[in-house]
C-alpha cells in the first residue's frame, strides 16, 4: 500500500517550515531579470502569454510563488492579481507555499507503478526522514511527493530532482542519490 | 531504434536514427547528417505543393487521433490577411508514452526543422513549441538547437536567405496532462487555466490568440522532413498491413517487459513479434497478461488479442483497442488488475480540469470505487455502478478525458471480470494464476 496522498484527490499541502514566508519580499523584475521578461514578451502577440514564463521566473528567483509575485506578476503584464491566482493554482508545478531545498517528485503512475514505484516513494520517505508525502523534511531539506506520469515510462521509476531528471530509480540506489544532495 | 537498447534488425529507423549520437544533437553534427536540407528543398517549394506531397504520403497525426495531416494543413486558408500560427505539442504526458521526449534531447534540430516546414507551409511566421515542464532534458536541448538555428540565420526574420520570416520559440509548461488536448494547449499557451475549449470553432478558424492555427504532435511534425526529401512515394511504400496507415511509427514500450524503450517499426509490423522479439518477451518466470497498446486512455487488450494484431491505426482498433500514441504498457501476470485499472483511474482524476461535471465527478468516483474494490471492501453493485459511471462520462464532456477514464474501466471489467469478482468475493490476488481463477 502506498502511502495515502495528503487530502486523498486533492493536491498534497507543501506546507513546509515557513523559512522563506518570513523574508521581505523584493521585487523580481529588476535589471537582467527585467530584460528576460521583456525579451520573453516579444514572442507573443500579448502580454497575458508571458504569465506562464514569467511565474517560471518568479519561482526561479525565490524557489516558490508568494501572493506577492503573483501581484508583481500582474502589474506588469496588466493582469488583475486573483486572474494570476487562478492561473497559478490550476498548475501543480508552481510551488504555493515553500519546499524544502531538494523538491524530489517520484512518478507513480500506472506504468511505474508495476515496475515498483511504490517502493522507490517508501525507501525516499524513510531516508530523507521526510516521512509523510508533501511534508518537508525536520532539516528543511526534502519535501517528497508522488507525480502523474514523467513521460519516461521505460526508465522506471523516473524522479526528479528540482530541475534535474533521474531514470531508473530503485530503493536501493535511494541513499546515494540523497548523499550527493548536500 | 530500441533505444536505450541496441537496434534491433527488424525495425526501420528513419526518425529514431539518431537516439543515443550525442553530436546529432549540435547543429553541425546535425547537418553533417543532412540537417536542414529539407527545410531548405521546402522553402524553395510553394507552400501548396508542400502540404500536397505531405498528403500523398498518407501521413497521420502521431499525437494520437490520426488525422491525416496534409489534409490539417490545407484547412489553412492563404491569403486571409490573419497572422497564422503553428503549435507543436510537446506535452507528451500520456501514461506510457515517451518518444517525443527521445525526439527532442536527441534530435532538436529535426524539431526545428520539422517546426520551420509545417509553419511554412500553413502561412505562418510564427511557431511556438509547447513542451511540458517536467521535460527539463528535452527543454534544455531544444532551447539550445532553437539558439543555434537563430544564430546560423536558418530560422528568424529571414530563414535561410529565403525572404521568408519563420519564429520558433520554445514555451515551458507547468504541470497539466490536460494542456496536451489542443485547445487547453492554446488556452495554457496564452496564459490562462489549461481548460479545454467547445469546438467549434476549429483550431484552423480560431486557434491560438483567436487566430488560425495549426496543432502537430513533436512526431508528426519531424517526419515531414524525410518525406519532403525522399517522396510521398517512398513513404507510403512503408506499409505492411493497411494502405490507410503508412510510414514508420515510434512505439514507447514500458512496464513488465525485458527491453523496455522507444522502437520504430513500419506501420503493419506484427505486434507478436514486435513484443516477443524486439521487446525481449516477458520477465524471467513470468508471463504477459495484458497490453495497453496506446497510452493509458485506450482500451486494454488481452494477450489473445494483442498477439493477433497487426500495429497500424486499423490494426489495433480491429483487435479492440487504439494505437493512440503508440505508448505501449505490457502487463504480466504478477500485477493485480483491479490495482492497475485504480492507479489509471487515479491519474485521470487527479489531471481532470474540472469543468465539466461528468468528468470531475466521474473520474473521482470511479477512483473510490475502484480503490474500494482494490481494498477488498467491494460488492457486486459496484461493478454495475462502475459501468453507469463509465457510460455518463462518454461522448458529453467538452474534450475526451472523461472518455479516457471510462475506457480502461470499461475494458478491465469485460476483459478481467474475474479478478474484479475475486477480490469481490473475499478471494486474495494469487500473482501467477489469477488470469485463469
Amino acid at each position: 500500500m502506498t502511502p495515502e496522498l495528503v487530502g486523498g484527490l486533492e493536491s498534497p499541502d507543501y506546507a513546509s517550515h515557513d523559512h522563506d514566508a518570513h523574508e521581505p519580499y523584493a521585487p523580481v523584475f529588476t535589471g537582467d531579470v527585467r530584460r528576460e521578461l521583456d525579451e520573453l514578451l516579444g514572442r507573443y502577440p500579448n502580454k497575458m502569454a508571458a504569465l506562464l514564463p514569467a511565474l517560471w521566473i518568479v519561482q526561479r528567483e525565490r524557489g516558490w510563488v508568494p501572493e506577492e509575485g503573483m501581484v508583481e506578476v500582474a502589474e506588469l503584464l496588466e493582469l488583475t492579481p486573483a486572474y494570476v491566482k487562478g492561473v497559478v493554482t490550476f498548475y501543480t508545478m508552481y510551488h504555493q507555499h515553500p519546499v524544502g531545498k531538494y523538491f524530489i517528485q517520484v512518478c507513480t503512475t500506472s506504468p511505474c507503478g508495476i515496475c515498483g514505484a511504490e517502493d522507490v516513494v517508501k525507501a525516499f520517505l524513510r531516508h530523507t526522514n521526510a516521512g509523510e508525502l508533501g511534508v518537508t523534511s525536520p532539516d528543511g531539506k526534502f519535501t517528497v511527493i508522488e507525480v502523474e506520469c514523467l513521460g519516461a515510462c521505460g526508465f522506471a521509476t523516473p524522479v526528479m530532482v528540482n530541475e534535474e531528471f533521474v531514470e531508473s530509480m530503485t530503493p536501493d540506489k535511494v541513499p546515494d542519490l540523497l548523499a550527493r544532495l548536500t | 531504434m530500441g533505444f536505450p537498447h541496441q537496434p534491433h534488425p527488424r525495425e526501420t529507423t528513419v526518425l529514431s536514427k539518431y537516439f543515443g549520437d550525442a553530436d546529432a544533437r549540435t547543429l553541425d553534427g546535425w547537418k553533417k547528417r543532412g540537417g536542414y536540407k529539407a527545410l531548405e528543398k521546402a522553402l524553395g517549394m510553394a507552400p501548396a505543393d508542400i502540404v500536397n506531397v505531405v498528403k500523398e504520403s498518407g501521413l497521420r497525426g502521431r499525437g494520437g487521433a490520426g488525422f491525416p495531416t496534409g489534409l490539417k494543413w490545407s484547412f489553412m486558408k492563404p491569403g486571409d490577411g490573419k497572422p497564422h500560427y503553428l503549435c507543436c505539442n510537446a506535452d507528451e504526458s500520456e501514461p506510457g508514452t515517451f518518444k517525443d521526449r527521445e525526439l527532442m534531447r536527441w534530435t532538436p534540430h529535426a524539431l526545428v526543422e520539422g517546426c520551420a516546414i509545417g509553419a511554412y507551409a500553413i502561412g505562418a511566421e510564427t511557431a511556438y513549441i509547447y513542451i511540458r515542464g517536467e521535460f527539463t532534458e528535452p527543454l534544455y536541448w531544444m532551447e539550445k538547437a532553437v539558439k543555434e538555428a537563430y544564430a546560423a540565420g536558418i530560422i528568424g526574420k529571414n530563414a535561410m536567405g529565403s525572404g521568408k520570416r519563420i519564429d520558433v520559440h520554445v514555451h515551458k509548461g507547468a504541470g497539466a496532462y490536460i494542456c496536451g488536448e489542443e485547445t487547453a494547449l492554446m488556452n495554457s499557451l496564452e496564459g490562462r487555466r489549461g481548460n479545454p475549449r467547445i469546438k467549434p470553432p476549429f483550431p484552423a478558424v480560431s486557434g491560438v490568440f483567436g487566430m488560425p492555427t495549426t496543432i502537430n504532435n513533436v512526431e508528426t511534425l519531424i517526419a515531414a522532413a524525410p518525406i519532403l526529401l525522399n517522396g510521398a512515394d517512398w513513404y507510403k511504400k512503408m506499409c505492411l498491413s493497411n494502405p490507410k496507415s503508412t510510414g514508420t511509427k515510434l512505439f514507447s514500450v514500458c512496464g513488465n517487459v525485458v527491453r523496455p524503450g522507444t522502437y520504430e517499426v513500419v506501420m503493419g509490423f506484427p505486434f507478436r513479434e514486435f513484443l516477443y522479439d524486439l521487446c525481449g518477451g516477458p520477465l524471467h518466470g513470468r508471463k504477459f497478461k495484458a497490453v495497453i497498446p496506446g497510452g493509458a486512455s485506450v482500451p486494454i487488450q488481452t494477450m489473445d488479442e494483442a498477439e493477433a494484431t497487426l500495429m497500424d491505426y486499423e490494426g489495433f482498433v480491429e483487435k479492440g483497442s487504439m494505437l493512440g500514441s503508440g505508448g505501449v504498457i505490457v502487463i504480466d501476470d504478477a500485477q493485480p488488475m483491479v490495482t492497475v485499472i485504480a492507479r489509471i483511474a487515479r491519474f485521470f482524476a487527479h489531471e481532470s480540469c474540472a469543468q465539466c461535471t461528468q468528468c470531475r465527478e466521474g473520474t473521482a468516483w470511479t477512483t473510490k470505487i475502484l480503490e474500494r474494490i482494490r481494498d477488498g471492501e467491494g460488492t457486486m453493485e459496484d461493478l454495475d455502478t462502475l459501468m453507469d459511471i463509465a457510460e455518463q462520462m462518454t461522448g458529453k464532456t467538452i474534450c475526451v478525458l472523461s472518455d479516457s477514464c471510462a475506457v480502461p474501466v470499461v475494458s478491465g471489467i469485460n476483459k478481467f471480470r474475474n479478478e474484479f469478482e475475486a477480490l469481490i468475493q473475499g478471494r486474495r490476488f494469487h500473482p501467477v494464476n489469477a488470469a485463469v481463477a
